[in-house]
């Protein structure tokens, strides 16, 4: 017990450290930009200022359009996520499991990766319009392989031995999923998570960009027709947070549900 | 004073298919174990000794042969070459998983795991996790884990190799005395004479692969066992013994 205190009382100034040190660099970039213009003199269409750009996030936050599109987005990469890494959490969990079902599949799977999801967007949302549900297909499509793979590869990674110790138990089926392949493929499936959730964001983004009426995307799209440079850049610093927030989702569910992992607590 | 048997094994025969007409890893062997027996296995390396012990406990079919448990399917508890602890799990979660398997609810399980935690000593670490362990401590819950369902038989294999020689031989007594403590059937493989000698009431030799049958014998030395015993004539002679067996 002593021995988790004391990293605590280690780690919090370490923390505080790594948030000034960020503070510092944020502070410096704006510092730096705002000296480009200084010298530069580039008009406010090509590289606005970071205040007008200040500004621009000012009304757009209370005019509520940044909300509303922020939030259209994060829906549908959330929902995409979600049905995306579902299927492909089941589907890797079979594959996995059978040799039969893999080689039925496993070159439908492979040619599917051939093709960019980003050149059959546009076909997407032609069949589907340009609502929300073709930009969660996009982005479910987007997640579905790194999910699928990191999947299959934690399930085939449960180590053999520890299968043993379930058998000569007489685990049932259940049982050893629940009790073995679950918690010991959860590092790798994690991962894939990891990986699903940024590419979620920008599945979001390409569908928005072919065709949309709403979301960051489109909004970028407005920014850029009426030579509203500000308005783009706000709209990609929300992307950039919107995928930061679920970076920083996966990696404390992570840290929370991976706590064994004798690197985590160093 | 003849026991019925609780395990019988009749002319077993492994093959493992491969490439050119199957590995033959054990072939036509055929013992009785009787009740609260402590029977060791010893032999040379690749001989089909894990394959023995994974046969017994279920994890394998026999080629040919039977095998017979008195009592229908037995409970088993099984302790591997090196600990295998589920790493996720804390020391008391990892002993209490074959209750958890058995439907106990966690605070049921948790209680009656608490008396094997006492027996192995390890109170005021049911909390770390195997990480936090040494060597010796992961196979003492490995050890506790294997009896904490009442198993009706244990089966080891080789458990105490990866352990150092003073560790080891801390381990062996303890066992013997855990073994005295439960009164339950016990068959260990080892590649230790010595260890083998000390523990148990009777040692199986098998040949050079295809393992079979070389000699089945009987330890007639006094229990309980103190350390000192390993330097008597009568131990080394029976060391002797199983060696040229082995050889
Ligand atoms: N699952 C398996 N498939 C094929 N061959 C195996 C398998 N398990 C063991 N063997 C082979 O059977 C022989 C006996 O192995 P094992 O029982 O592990 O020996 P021991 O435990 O006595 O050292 C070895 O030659 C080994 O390679
Ligand atoms: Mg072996």
């Amino acid at each position: 017990m002593d021995i988790h205190l004391v990293r605590k009382l280690k780690s919090s100034p370490r923390r505080a450290t790594q948030f000034w040190t960020a503070l510092l660099s944020l502070f410096l970039a704006l510092a730096g930009w705002q000296l480009l213009i200084q010298f530069t003199d580039l008009p406010a269409f090509i590289l606005p200022s970071p205040a007008d750009v200040g500004t621009r996030f000012a009304r757009a936050l209370t005019d509520g359009s940044l909300l509303r599109h922020t939030s259209v987005t994060l829906g549908e990469v959330l929902l995409g996520l979600l049905t995306g890494s579902t299927l492909a959490t089941v589907l890797g969990y079979l594959l996995a499991k059978s040799r039969l079902f893999e080689q039925l599949l496993a070159p439908y799977l492979v040619a599917s990766q051939a093709v960019p999801v980003v050149a059959i967007a546009p076909l997407l949302v032609i069949w589907f319009g340009p609502g929300i549900f073709s930009k969660v297909l996009i982005c479910a499509l987007i997640v579905f392989f790194p999910v699928l793979v990191n999947t299959i590869v934690g399930v085939r990674a449960v180590p053999n031995a520890l299968r043993d110790l379930m058998r000569s138990l007489r685990a049932t089926r259940w049982q050893t999923l629940r009790y073995l392949e679950i918690p010991a493929a959860l590092p790798v499936f994690l991962g894939g998570l990891r990986i699903g959730a940024a590419l979620s964001v920008i599945g979001a983004v390409v569908g928005e960009f072919v065709g949309a009426d709403r979301g960051l995307g489109f909004l970028i799209n407005v920014g850029r027709g009426q030579y509203d440079t500000a308005l783009v850049f706000v709209a990609i610093f929300a992307l950039v947070a919107l995928a930061l927030v679920l970076y920083g989702v996966v990696a404390w569910l992570e840290n929370y549900l991976l706590k064994w992992q004798a690197w985590r607590s160093q | 004073m003849q026991k019925t048997p609780i395990l019988s094994v009749q002319q077993m025969d492994m093959i493992f298919p491969d490439d050119n007409g199957g590995l033959h890893a054990v072939e036509n062997i055929s013992f009785e174990v009787c009740p609260q027996e402590f029977v060791c296995v010893v032999g040379p390396s690749g001989c089909g000794k894990s394959t023995l012990l994974r046969v017994l406990a279920g994890l394998l079919t026999p080629t040919q042969g039977k095998i017979n448990f008195a009592g229908g399917t037995p409970r088993i508890g099984m302790v591997f070459q090196d600990s295998n602890l589920m790493p996720w799990r804390s020391v008391l979660k990892n002993i209490t998983l074959p209750l958890e398997l058995d439907g106990l609810d966690s605070a049921q399980a948790a209680l009656k795991a608490q008396d094997l935690i006492d027996l192995v000593g390890l109170q005021s670490f049911e909390e770390n996790l195997p990480r936090d362990l040494s060597g010796g401590m992961a196979h003492r819950v490995a050890l506790a884990r294997s009896l904490v369902h009442d198993p009706d038989i244990l089966l080891l294999d080789e458990p105490f190799a990866s352990l150092d020689a003073l560790t080891r031989d801390r381990m062996g007594t303890e066992l013997l005395r855990i073994w005295q403590a439960r009164q339950k059937t016990v068959i260990m493989v080892t590649h230790s004479i010595s260890e083998a000698l000390f523990l148990a009431d009777r040692v199986i030799v098998l040949t050079q692969r295809p393992g079979s049958l070389k000699l089945d014998m009987d330890v007639k030395l006094p229990r309980p066992r103190a350390e000192e015993m390993r330097y008597t004539s009568q131990f080394g002679e029976m060391a002797k013994k199983l060696k040229d067996a082995i050889e």
